[in-house]
Formats: structure tokens, sequence, C-alpha cells
């Protein structure tokens, strides 16, 4: 049995828009905070994972941390970057290549829906000259069908949304901070039907970084650290509706959502029903609402009825993006995942104040989804 | 009657004026893509051949295109002249769904499985003086599948 891998230092620069920083500048405060909060310096680390979408390359980081030499891992794998990044880190303490190591991530996108170039992934120019090429478009298309499939209504979507912004009323770090009624989001501008204004995520600036090390020592350098039970990537199948499809397949295929969710609870021997608290991705309301029946925390067309039950909301039986989740904090996407991280190891320390969960919540669980299909889960353990 | 200046003229093929939509198809287990491949990502062979893949189907799937898309979107609309566009998949007969632009941005006149047929629409100038528009593909409301 490899030996466990704990987070003892958590960082977060707070998502939002801050003019006078670089995406850089961000990371650095966060990975400042995350080695402060372990204990640690930065000339102790043996290893670091960073990625940033549109800011640099991440081990410019070492430009203003310091020159130490080590090691340092650039990834780039869109929205699972963070998770990729952790996942990389864990390995790296697991095989015994490091006793400290780090996974950071920044970002800065300009304002706007993200505009992707289609030889970047591997698609013809037309494909995104003719106004194909939209990741609000591909949402849109995935949720509609799905509420076709599977019965859920609009009512659902904006009950996601409404939560979001509920829980980052409560966070004083989240971007979004005001309460939005019902029928504010229910009438807010058509983005890509069924989906409007305020069930999607914008594209943010912020900073997030972590510090690792073996489970057996960590608690020389933090009272309260959080175990790794699992941290897995995993990328599509064919046949799986992934963003960016012109086509797709015949024959549908599971998500890279389920697979990377299965293999996680595999991994760290639990299942759905120990979850205390969890992150889902949600770049909108019905991804979020996809996902929960991906990761196996209801079925397929379960969800209207838990959110209109409240059983997602804080206080409920499945408290989802206790943080308001990327709709109210925004998607820096290089940070995001890792963010998700931060927030459960909040809530399994019980620091999360206004938005804790109640009782003694022990396991946390992740997951981030991005294009071109890859998906990222963790599970943490108190 | 000349066919029009394609965006992409390798994805339609006429029969007559009916423009049909061309992929490929695997030699080794069959799976039909769109646009046409040169390898197969359910087998990994690498043996293709040309497919038809029609120019009927039904809609799987839609949205509205609410607002201008940036660059490298090239219709040559600005925010003020911007007029919102359907975009679905389309179940075609071999069961592939193609990603398309619709001609219908009235969510009252879409519905999954209503059949559809295709047809060219200009979404662009050619912005050479002469103005010539430029055609995509799009799928509309059909009286049968
Ligand atoms: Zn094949």
């Amino acid at each position: 049995m490899a030996q466990d891998v704990a987070i003892i230092g958590i960082g977060l620069h707070p998502f939002g828009r801050h003019d006078t920083l670089t995406g850089r500048a961000q990371g650095a405060i966060a990975l400042r905070a995350a080695l402060k909060d372990a204990g640690i310096g930065w000339e102790s680390v043996g290893i670091a994972y960073g990625g940033s979408h549109d800011a640099g390359n991440a081990d410019a980081l070492c430009n203003d941390l310091g020159l130490t030499g080590l090691p340092f891992i650039n990834v780039a794998n869109g929205c699972a970057t963070g998770g990729s990044a952790l996942a990389s880190a864990v390995a790296a303490i697991r095989s015994g290549s490091a006793e400290f190591a780090v996974a950071v991530g920044f970002d800065k996108h300009p304002r706007g829906a993200f505009n992707p170039h289609p030889r970047d992934w591997g698609l013809p120019d037309w494909y995104g000259e003719t106004g194909l090429m939209l990741t609000t478009q591909f949402f849109a298309l995935k949720t509609r069908r799905y509420m076709h499939e599977h019965g859920i209504t609009e009512d659902a979507l904006v009950r996601v949304a409404q939560r979001a912004f509920r829980n980052g009323a409560l966070n004083p770090q989240a971007w979004r901070r005001r309460e939005m009624s019902y029928a504010e989001i229910a009438e807010s501008m058509p983005v890509n039907l069924p989906l409007r204004q305020y069930m999607f995520c914008n594209p943010a600036e912020g900073g997030a970084a972590l510090v690792l090390c073996p489970a057996e020592v960590a608690k020389r350098y933090h009272p309260k650290p959080i175990i790794v039970k699992a941290a897995i990537v995993r990328t599509r199948h064919h046949g799986s509706f992934e963003v960016f499809s012109p086509a797709l397949a015949a024959q549908q295929a599971p998500a890279p959502t389920v697979t990377a969710s299965r293999a996680a609870f595999e991994q760290a021997g639990v299942g759905p029903r120990d979850i205390d608290v969890l992150q889902l991705q949600d770049t909108d309301s019905g991804s979020e609402i996809i996902h929960m029946a991906e990761n196996g925390f209801c079925e397929h067309g379960e969800q209207e009825r838990l959110l209109r039950d409240g059983e997602t909301e804080i206080g409920g039986r499945l408290p989802i993006n206790t943080d308001g989740g990327c709709l109210a904090n925004g998607e820096p996407i290089g940070a995001s995942g890792l963010r998700q991280v931060i927030e459960i190891c909040t809530q399994l320390r019980q620091e999360a104040g206004a938005r804790q969960v109640p009782g003694i919540p022990r396991l946390g669980y992740t997951h981030v989804y991005g294009a071109p299909g890859v998906s990222g889960v963790t599970i943490l353990q108190r | 009657m000349p066919h029009p200046v394609l965006a992409s003229p390798d994805l339609i093929r006429f029969e007559g004026d009916t423009p049909h939509l061309v992929g490929s198809r695997c030699d080794e287990c069959g799976e039909v893509y769109f646009p046409a491949t040169d390898s197969c990502t359910r087998c990994t062979a690498t043996r293709m051949s040309p497919h038809d893949v029609g120019h009927r189907g039904t809609l799987w799937s839609w949205t509205i295109q609410g607002f201008l898309p940036k660059a490298p979107y090239n219709s040559g609309e600005t925010p003020e002249t911007f007029r919102p566009y359907g975009v679905g998949y389309v179940e075609m007969e071999s069961g592939i769904k193609v990603e398309s632009r619709l001609t219908v941005a009235d969510e009252a006149l879409l519905q999954i499985g209503m059949p559809l047929e295709l047809t060219l629409i200009p979404y662009r100038t050619t912005g050479e003086g002469d103005e010539s528009e430029v055609f995509t593909f799009a799928f509309r409301p059909s009286a049968s599948a």
C-alpha cells in the first residue's frame, strides 16, 4: 500500500477582478499563504506542479518565491489543470521523490466568453469561423438533451444558481456576494437557452496553492492535516458527449467524470453516501445538475427533487459548492480546481465560518471537468 | 444553377441541387465521422473511406446563440447588427449527431425529434469588393424525416 499523502497548507488569492495585480502575482500571494499555513519555507519544497491558462508559465513563480533549483512542472490541462497538478504532486510524494510538494494555479482572463482557436484543439477553422465552437453552446446543448431525457425542468437550473449566490453571500472571499431572487435568475438574459446569464460562471482572476507531505509526518506541520484518499484524472472515451465536438458518435459512452469518479471511490474505499461535503464543477447550472448524477450522488432525474427539498444546501444531506462554486467565484482556469480543494479542506478543518456545514464532516469530494473532455476527482479526509 | 461559395467545400457534396454532408467511415468497424477523419477513435484503425452522411435528420438537441461570438467567428456582424442563430445536434440516418446551425432561432418553433433537412445559408461576405456571400451548412424544418 502506497503511503498516504496529506495537505498541510492551503492558500487562496480571492477570485474576481484585480486590475492592479498580474495573474502571477495572485499565484505568488496564494503560494506564500499556503507555505505559511504549512509552516515551511519555499526552500524546503522538493517539487512543484503549477498551471495557468492565460497568465504565463507557472514556473515563473520561482522568480517571485526564490530560485531554489527545484523541479517545477508546468501543467496545462484546461479546467482540469488544478486537479492534474494535485494528482501529480500526490504521486510525487507517494513515490518518495519529495518530502514536500506544491500544487499551484493562477489565472487572469480577458472579460467575456473564452474564445478558443480551432487548431489548438485539432479542429478545422470552419468550426470556429461559422460560430459552432463555443463552450456556452456545448453546455446548453448537453443540458437541453439531459433535461429531455431525464425530465428536468428550468426550475432546477434556477435553483442551482440561486443556491450558489446564496452560499457566495456567506463567503467573505467570494467574488459574487449578492443573493439573487428566483425571478432575477429565471428572467436574466438568454445566453444559450435553456441557460441564461446568471446560470453561467464568468472567466475571472485569482490564485490557489496547496502544500503536501507524507501523512505520517503531517501533524508536525499542521494540527489538522487533510488526507488525500484519491486524486484521479481521466480523459474521454469514444462516444462521450464532449465540448468542441463537430459530431457525436451513434453510440453514447459514459463521460470522463463517470470513470474518474468510479476510480476515485474505488481508490478511497468509500462510496457517494459517505461524502459529507462536496464540490462539483458548475461552469453553469446544467453542468452541476448533470455532474450530481455522473459522480454517483443521485440517480439521473432525481436532481430536481433534491434541489427543491434543500438537500444540496449547506445544512442538507448533500451540501454542494458551499463557497458558491464557480458561479459565485468565477473561473480562473489554472486555479479553479484548487479552489475546490481548498474549500473542502476549510470545511473539513471546520473553519468555514458562516458557511460551515453542521456536524463533524469527515469526508469531502471535489470534481472538475474541462475541455476537451477531462475530469479530475479528489476524495479528502480529515 | 452554379453552386454557392462555401466556407468549407470539403464538407458538402451535391446531388443535383441537393446538398449532402460528407464524412468518413471506418473500413474496420464501420463507425461514421463528420467531418471526415484519417483515423478511427473507436477502434484505432487508420483506413477510412469517404461517406455520405446524408441530408435529412431529426433534431437531437438545440440552443439559440444569444450573443455575438468572438473571433474566430467571422460573420462580420457587430454587437448591434448581430442576430441570434439556432445551433443543434442533428441525428442522421447512421445515428451520428452532427452539430450544425439551424435556420430557426425561435424557441417556440424548435422541438427535439422534429424532422430537418440540410440547406446552405449565407453567413458572411467575402469582403473582396464584390461582396459575394459565403455559405455554410444549416438544417431547416422539413415535412418528413
Ligand atoms: Zn473503427
